[in-house]
């Protein structure tokens, strides 16, 4: 088990009037090579709960163990858990500051005390994973380029240090369409080579429902729904109740169901549901 | 570290000191300054503390959250002391190498330090009472008489109510770069000073690089909304004085007026 939490609360501003309860009592365990979607409304704790994990933020009360550390606990080094999980945060592209690029996804890798050549690996390796091109881009300044490519080089940055729990927490926030698609292939594709836990924090159903093997749905503070995204999305009206919604196709599905038509409505991409309203139409022609 | 800086902060609350006019609130504030540096001995500072704890249980702003407000500042208070004591001349009591504590030192230092806590005190509970936007508007109504000399009291008021509405969002936003880099492994926190004033880069390039960008989205957005300046500007809330505002005034007035006159007891 990679990452567990045991009864973790936190309470932003203790008492002053502003006081307020990020996350109530949470427990979790996620194994490893896991996909987590982490879904929930502006306010919902996603954030805290993921700083939690590389220990940003202390553990108030509860426990919270990744890879068999114990991070509650004062003396664990925080420069090992935070190597060990890679925090990739929502505009990512806002903290870049080096001169080039190379220097800027160095960054990282140099801090964990690496020799040059093993950060020249990491830094080739990262910028390819997240497709940008080394040679043309290595020495150039990371303020010239545009908002997608500043992303990538944050991510990339984040990368380079080779966490084995990578949180990405609203990657694809402000993107185009195109940049949002690439972003989101490019994290799957780091995912498919194996051996990394990838958390992927969002608001946004349709950029989970297609990549996540497991989504976690929170809400004032709680985890109120944790299973597979086909059963996630079967219970519609609770998710629209906290304000979030199932991906469109989906909904769709279910919509066309209900008038009536015998289809299976367990669909999370358009592709998927292409096939079956193909399957369902050429079925009723033969009919 | 950076949640404990309360300067700029507003507290809310429906209080008397809360609802004094903020052109009261403000010239009460400068006498308090004003006879802070010219008392020039002990006893008067009863008065003054008095002063500030009356204002304070009045404001029901907890105690706790003034004192971390000075936390910050502990550093400023401590050299202070240190270079009061070691450097006045006088009696002396004790020596440390070439260093020297006087007796005179040591009242000059408590004496300096005081005068320090109290000031912070003071003034950090103008802002926690007073929202920002009525802070300025004050500032603005006591500046008007200047215009006559050529100072631009509402662009001078525009700009502190910016820069009041930013120190949240820029310490949010050094919280977040500091946090972002600390991901990476950078370290804030260990080193000698070089050191960490190296490590400071990584934070304040992208600091100073996220201002510049929102200084200027916030300037696009004014001129958007036809901003111009403060000729002809109406407001929403004027300020008015009542009764209740003055009689605090003439009676805080007398009160420093007195305190001042101590110096020449």
């Amino acid at each position: 088990m990679i990452i567990k939490i045991d009864n973790l609360n936190y309470v932003y501003n203790a008492n002053t009037p502003f006081e307020k309860k990020a996350l109530d009592n949470i427990n979790l365990e996620v194994e490893k090579g896991e996909f987590i979607g982490l879904i929930g409304h502006t306010g919902s704790g996603k954030s805290t709960l993921v700083q939690h994990l590389n220990g940003l933020i202390r553990v108030q009360s509860g426990s919270l163990y990744i890879d068999g550390f114990d991070i509650s606990k004062k003396e664990t080094k925080l420069k090992k858990i935070r190597q060990k999980v890679g925090l990739v945060f929502q505009y990512p592209e806002y903290q870049l500051f080096e001169e080039t690029i190379y220097k800027d996804i160095a960054f990282g890798p140099r801090n964990l005390g690496l020799n040059e050549d093993e950060i020249k690996a990491r830094v080739i390796e990262a910028m390819d994973i997240v497709g940008l091109d080394y040679e043309t881009l290595k020495e150039r300044s990371p303020f010239e380029l545009s908002g997608g490519q500043k992303r990538r080089v944050a991510i990339a940055g984040v990368v380079a240090m080779k966490p084995k729990v990578l949180v990405l927490d609203e990657p694809t926030a402000g993107l185009d369409p195109n940049g949002r698609d690439e972003i989101l292939a490019e994290v799957f594709d780091l995912f498919k080579k194996g051996g990394i836990t990838v958390v992927l924090v969002s608001h946004n159903m349709e950029d989970i429902a297609k990549i996540v093997s497991r989504i976690l749905v929170m809400d004032k503070g709680k985890i109120v729904m944790d299973g597979l995204p086909r059963d996630i999305f079967k219970r519609r009206q609770e998710l629209e109740d906290i304000g979030l919604g199932i991906p469109q196709i989906t909904k769709f599905m279910q919509e066309y169901k209900a008038r009536g038509h015998d289809i299976n409505s367990d669909i999370l991409t358009v592709e998927e549901a292409k096939e079956e309203l193909i399957r369902y139409l050429r079925g009723n022609e033969n009919a | 570290m950076l949640k404990d800086i309360t300067i700029g902060q507003y507290f809310p609350g429906e209080t008397i000191i809360h609802r004094l006019d903020p052109r009261i609130k403000i010239s009460i504030i400068v006498m308090f300054i004003t006879s802070l540096f010219f008392v020039n001995r002990f006893f008067p500072y009863i008065f003054i503390v008095a002063f500030i704890l009356i204002a304070i249980s009045l404001s029901k702003v907890p105690i706790k959250f003034i004192i971390k407000g000075l936390r910050p500042l502990m550093f400023i208070i401590l050299i202070t002391f240190l270079i009061n004591v070691f450097m006045t001349k006088g009696e002396v009591i004790f020596t440390l190498g070439p260093l020297s504590v006087t007796k005179e030192g040591l009242s000059q230092a408590t004496f300096m330090a005081l005068r320090l806590v109290f000031l912070v005190t003071g003034t950090s509970l103008l802002t926690l009472t007073t929202s920002p936007i009525s802070l300025t508007d004050g500032i603005e109504e006591l500046l008007k008489p200047f215009k006559r000399i050529g100072l631009p009291s509402h662009e001078l008021a525009m700009m502190m109510t910016i820069a009041l509405r930013f120190i949240p969002t820029l310490l949010e936003e050094t919280d977040k770069i500091m946090k972002a880099q600390m991901a990476r492994g950078a370290d804030f926190e260990s080193g000698n000073i070089i050191k960490r004033a190296k490590n400071l880069v990584p934070l304040l390039v992208p600091l100073f690089v996220n201002a510049f960008r929102r200084a200027d989205e916030l300037a696009i957005a004014m001129e958007a909304r036809c901003y111009r300046g403060g000729e002809g500007r109406t407001r929403l809330n004027e300020l008015k004085l009542d009764k209740k505002d003055i009689g605090i005034f003439a009676s805080m007035a007398l009160f420093f007026l007195f305190i001042l006159s101590t110096r020449f007891i």
